[in-house]
Order: C-alpha cells, then sequence, then structure tokens
C-alpha cells in the first residue's frame, strides 16, 4: 500500500511539474526557442506575488490574478524587445541570451528579496488533506494536478479552437508562410511568449506555496521543465503532463531511498529514457 | 597524428608544383612577430614568481585558468557548434579523480593532475555517447542535466566528504614533487614555493590547451572544423565526418576542464560538490568571458579572461550587481557584437595574432621557393 501511496504522491508532484513544462513546451512549439531562464523566471513570478501580496495585504490568489497580467507584459516585452532579435540568428545567440538572463534575474531576485528562503502563505488548506480509497491526498497537491489539467486542456483549447492559436500554429509551422498570409511572425511570438508567462505565474504561484524557495532555486525547476518535456515528446502538451507525472514518480519513489536520491532517482530516470526513446513517448514528430 | 600534417604539407606542395601561380598560407608576417612576443611573455612568466609578490601570482593564476577554461568551451561553440552548459561536470570530475589519485592512490599531486585530466578524457566519451543524442539547445540542457547527476553523486558519496568536501591532507601537498627545490631556488618558504610549483603547471597547462587547440585548428581537423562552422550540411556534402569532429572537440575540452578543475582545486586544498560543480564559477563565467573577448577566435578567450579579471577586481564589492553587470554586458554583446572585442579589433585593424584561415594569395606565376 505504500508504495501505491508513493506513486499516487508521484502523480499529483507531476502535475506541478507539468506546469513547470508547460510554458517552456509551448514558446518551443512557437519558435523554436529554449529558454534557458525559464525556471528563475518561475522564481521571479513567485516572488512577484509574495510582494504583491505581502504589500498591499491582499490573499495570495487575488496577488496572482494581478501579478498574472504583469508577467504577461513582461514576457511580451521580453520577446518583443530582445528575443526578437534573436531569432534569425543561429542557435547560439538565443541560447547565451536567455543564460545572460537567468544570470540578471537570479542575482536581480538576490539583491531584491535576500538569500532567506520564503513561502506562499495561504493559511490551513496548506495542511489540509481528504482520504479517498484509504489514501490520504494534500488538498493542495491534488489542485495543483487539477491547475495542471485546466492549464494544459485551455493551452489546447487556445490551440486548435482559436483565431489566434491558428496564427501561433501557422507561425509554428512557418513564419515565411505565415507572412505570405498577413501574421507578423514577431506579434505571434511575443503574444506567445506572454501565455508563456502567464504559465509560468501559474506555475510560480503552487511551486510557492508547496515549499520554501529562495533566488537559487530556478535552475533545478527548468530542468524537471525540460525534463518533463523531453520524456513526454516534442510539441505535445498531454505528452508533457505524462513527461511531469513520470518525472514525479521517479523522484518521489527515489525519497523512498533517502531524501538525497529524490532528484537524482528523477534525472537518471530521465537519462535511461533519452537511451530508449530519444524523441520522447508521445512525440508529433 | 603527424600523419594528418604531413598530409597537409604535401598537398600544399603539390599545389605549388602544379604552379598554377597561387599558394596556400595560414600565417601571416603579424603572427610571426607575434610568436617572438609571445614566446618573451612566456619566459616573463615563466620566471616571474621570483620578481611578482604573492598577491600578483595568485591574479596570474587565475586569468591563466580563466584563459584555459574559456579556450575549451570557445573551440566547442564557436568551432565544433556544441553549446554545453555542463562543463562544470569536468571541471568538479577532475578535481574529485585528482583528490581520489591523491587520497586512496598516494600519487604525487602533479601526477594526480595528469591522471586526473586522463580520467577526465576517458569519462567524456561515455557523457558525449549520452548528451550527442541531443541536439541544439536540447544538448545544452543535456549537459547540464549530466552535471548535475555527478554533482549529486559527489554530495552522496562518502570517501570525499560528501555533501561539505573535504581537504587534501598537508603531508601530500607539503611532499610534492619539485617544492624543495623551488624553495631553495627562490629562498622561500614551502607553502610558497608549493604555490609557484602549480603556477608553473598551470601556467603549462594554459599553453597546452591554447597551443594544442590553434595546432589542431591549423590542421587538417581544424580545417573539417571551420567547414562545420559555415555550414554542416555542405561540410558533410564534401566528405567531412562531422559527428567524429565534433566528439574530437568534446574529448578535448572535457580532458582540459578536468585539466583545469584539478590545479584549481589543487591551489585550493580543499573541495565540495557544490563549487566543485558550480554552473556560475565554471560555465557562466566562462561563456561570458570567450562572448566578451570573441567568439571563435583563439585570441577572444585570452582578451576576454584579462578583460574579466580587471572587471572582476573592479566591480566585485558590488556583489549580486556585478553579475548582473556582467550579464547584461553578454547580452549587448551577443545581440550587438557578436564577434566580441577581438572581433572588432580585427575588423577595424585586419590583425590577426592567431591565424587559422587558409589565404590563397597570388604569386604572378612564379614559384616562390
Amino acid at each position: 500500500m505504500s508504495y501505491v501511496n508513493t506513486i499516487i504522491q508521484g502523480i499529483l508532484l507531476g502535475g506541478l511539474y507539468a506546469l513547470y513544462a508547460s510554458g517552456l513546451s509551448l514558446i518551443f512549439g512557437v519558435m523554436r526557442l529554449v529558454n534557458l531562464a525559464h525556471g528563475d523566471f518561475i522564481v521571479l513570478a513567485a516572488y512577484t506575488i509574495l510582494a504583491l501580496s505581502s504589500f498591499l495585504l491582499l490573499p495570495p490568489v487575488l496577488a496572482f490574478l494581478l501579478a498574472a497580467p504583469f508577467l504577461f507584459a513582461l514576457g511580451w516585452a521580453l520577446q518583443r524587445f530582445i528575443l526578437n532579435r534573436t531569432v534569425q540568428s543561429n542557435l547560439l545567440v538565443p541560447l547565451l541570451v536567455t543564460f545572460g538572463l537567468q544570470i540578471i534575474v537570479q542575482n536581480g531576485l538576490l539583491e531584491a528579496f535576500s538569500a532567506d528562503s520564503v513561502r506562499i502563505q495561504l493559511g490551513p488548506i496548506e495542511t489540509a488533506s481528504f482520504t479517498v480509497g484509504g489514501i490520504s491526498l494534500g488538498v493542495m497537491p491534488a489542485i495543483t494536478f487539477v491547475a495542471a489539467l485546466v492549464v494544459i486542456g485551455g493551452l489546447n483549447l487556445l490551440f486548435y479552437r482559436t483565431a489566434l492559436g491558428r496564427r501561433l500554429r501557422a507561425t509554428s509551422d512557418s513564419p515565411v508562410f505565415a507572412q505570405i498570409v498577413g501574421i507578423n511572425p514577431r506579434t505571434v511570438f511575443a503574444i506567445a511568449m506572454g501565455i508563456s508567462f502567464v504559465v509560468i505565474a501559474v506555475a510560480g504561484f503552487f511551486m510557492g506555496a508547496r515549499a520554501n524557495f529562495d533566488p537559487s532555486v530556478g535552475p533545478a525547476r527548468l530542468l524537471f521543465a525540460f525534463e518533463a518535456v523531453v520524456i513526454g515528446g516534442l510539441g505535445s502538451l498531454w505528452g508533457t503532463l505524462a513527461g511531469g507525472i513520470i518525472l514525479g514518480v521517479a523522484q518521489e519513489l527515489g525519497a523512498t531511498i533517502s531524501p538525497q536520491y529524490q532528484v537524482l532517482t528523477g534525472h537518471l530516470v530521465f537519462l535511461i529514457l533519452i537511451l530508449i526513446r530519444p524523441n520522447g513517448l508521445f512525440s508529433k514528430q | 597524428m603527424s600523419d594528418t600534417q604531413l598530409d597537409t604539407s604535401a598537398a600544399k606542395k603539390a599545389f605549388h608544383a602544379e604552379d598554377r601561380g597561387y599558394s596556400v598560407s595560414v600565417g601571416t608576417p603579424t603572427f610571426r612577430i607575434a610568436m617572438v612576443v609571445f614566446a618573451l611573455l612566456v619566459v616573463g612568466l615563466i620566471v616571474a614568481p621570483g620578481f611578482v609578490g604573492r598577491s600578483g601570482i595568485r591574479d596570474l593564476m587565475q586569468i591563466m585558468l580563466l584563459i584555459g577554461l574559456a579556450q575549451c568551451w570557445n573551440l566547442l561553440a564557436g568551432y565544433g557548434g556544441l553549446i554545453s552548459v555542463g562543463q562544470q561536470a569536468f571541471v568538479g570530475l577532475g578535481a574529485y579523480f585528482m583528490f581520489y589519485c591523491i587520497i586512496y592512490v598516494g600519487m604525487d599531486p602533479l601526477i594526480a593532475v595528469i591522471a586526473a585530466t586522463v580520467g577526465g578524457a576517458i569519462i567524456s566519451v561515455p557523457i558525449g555517447l549520452l548528451t550527442f543524442r541531443m541536439q541544439g539547445a536540447y544538448f545544452a540542457v543535456m549537459t547540464w542535466v549530466v552535471a548535475e547527476v555527478f554533482r549529486i553523486l559527489a554530495s552522496i558519496y562518502p570517501g570525499l566528504g560528501g555533501g561539505t568536501g573535504t581537504g587534501l591532507p598537508r603531508a601530500a601537498t607539503s611532499e610534492m614533487f619539485g617544492i624543495e627545490a623551488t624553495a631553495t631556488l627562490f629562498d622561500m618558504r614551502s607553502s610558497s614555493a608549493r604555490e609557484v610549483v602549480i603556477y608553473w603547471a598551470m601556467l603549462a597547462a594554459m599553453l597546452i590547451v591554447v597551443f594544442g587547440s590553434y595546432w589542431m585548428l591549423r590542421s587538417r581537423r581544424g580545417l573539417a572544423l571551420m567547414a562545420i562552422k559555415d555550414d554542416e550540411v555542405a561540410a558533410e556534402s564534401v566528405g567531412v565526418d562531422i559527428t567524429r569532429s565534433k566528439f574530437i572537440v568534446y574529448i578535448f575540452a572535457g580532458a582540459g576542464a578536468a585539466l583545469f578543475g584539478a590545479l584549481y582545486h589543487l591551489q585550493k586544498g580543499g573541495i565540495d560538490p557544490n563549487s566543485a560543480f558550480s554552473v556560475i564559477d565554471w560555465t557562466a563565467y566562462v561563456i561570458f568571458i570567450v562572448v566578451i573577448g570573441g567568439l571563435g577566435t583563439v585570441m577572444g578567450p585570452i582578451v576576454g579572461a584579462i578583460v574579466f579579471v580587471l572587471l572582476q577586481n573592479y566591480l566585485s564589492d558590488f556583489g549580486p550587481w556585478y553579475l548582473m553587470i556582467l550579464g547584461g554586458l553578454a547580452i549587448v554583446m551577443m545581440l550587438f557584437a557578436p564577434q566580441g572585442l577581438w572581433g572588432i579589433f580585427t575588423e577595424r585593424t585586419g590583425i590577426e595574432l592567431f591565424p587559422t584561415r587558409r589565404r590563397l594569395s597570388h604569386t604572378d606565376g612564379k614559384d616562390r621557393q
């Protein structure tokens, strides 16, 4: 029974990883960009929510609702003014620019908020739990998982049921042809990055509510997100959820050996899966 | 390896023998002058411990360390097209190999440094087989994942102190090869002599990496690498074995990072997983150095390392601001001057100190030889 319990906790943790990953997956899908600062932006989002709720004395959920449009604007501006300059160039430029951004965000947060670890306080809901079939589930992990389902479902609806989604997919297929039919790829890229940052805001909220964080935890979030995307297969958002779940279960199983093995087991399962299926489990390619 | 050199010179002779009125050369007159200057500089660096103080020696060691690491990364990204953000894996592994060889095998530290370099080259083969399954940006993040795996393994392994790390036993370093002779030569205490010996080793390591990579770039393999850098598909179509060329660069860079990781930690005398496998120290700084100095040139990393250490001396008091300025500077360089400081200098003046391009010059039908 304890293994069943561990696996279920892992699946719920996988929901959080899917939240980390879907923003990364989205922008890779649309503009083939791997944002090395993705994890640090998740941490930035968590700090933004925390700062808004403590300065304006708002409940964190309201602070999140305030932070989301701000982060959309930040993502939009980042793409519009910096990253759009890199889309024409080879691989090196976008990678190194986002690597530089990572250092800037990390140290900016360190300067603004110090290295002390903090947490988004949600009150009694943090420790609340309910029992299903003899297994006790935390309310927050369950909400996180549902949030991941909603985000991924919402992104799929956006992609396949809306005019904006058509433009995003057209630009993803070929920026040149998209231009022929009157789409400005740069505008689309900026919107895509804005949406990615809203997903980052959701991820930051649940990351900050789950555990303590400090400015240095971003790169690890990037690696988890990356692993979930690659395990699931590029270009598939539901695959990303599956990837997140596999990673979450692997980590929870590893943690039963010793806490030190939690992250290590996740990385090792990822590397083994790469050897077996380099294109991921649900790749569309 | 000498047959590849013979190959190029044979090809050159064939070119001349046909008497087409053109000749192909790599060297430039400035290069030959520069080599004389470099030789003098190296002599100066060798005797520097005699007149530069202890802090001067430390600054020089830091510059040489960064030049070596930057040169390795430059070879990877600038010529092999391999953008790694996981070179800290090799720095840390080199350091841990060396500590293991000193503490458990009882090797002389300098022999252990060599063993760590060889170890770095060997371990880069399986790591490369794994990371090469991904390309481009995915390769980059893969290298980082692998580095994290080794960092965690090092913090779990109890033999070298686990997460808190360990120090070198005093006996091992004080009886190091060459200390006594150095202490007598400069009439100094053995702790200073130890630093001087490591300084010389660092100097030798830097020269090996800089001239080794330059030699590689001028060889047949270098021609293949430059073809890959320009256009992979075209290079493959004329018979360049892309994967093999990239793998050789990867092994070279892995061995180089292990070498400098070992030397740095020998000087430091202690080790711990978080600093030995630090992505900031061993990859971020190094990338910024190469980008600021100039990617894809041999001089770029050298210029970048010197600028970096100067900036650090002036700005490091600002703490996080220093890193933000550095990151911002790298982004601005990448967007607006991707050729770097040395690239700008070369464009303005036409001076290339380590030329790697083949030049075709007209000789009016007259054989020059």
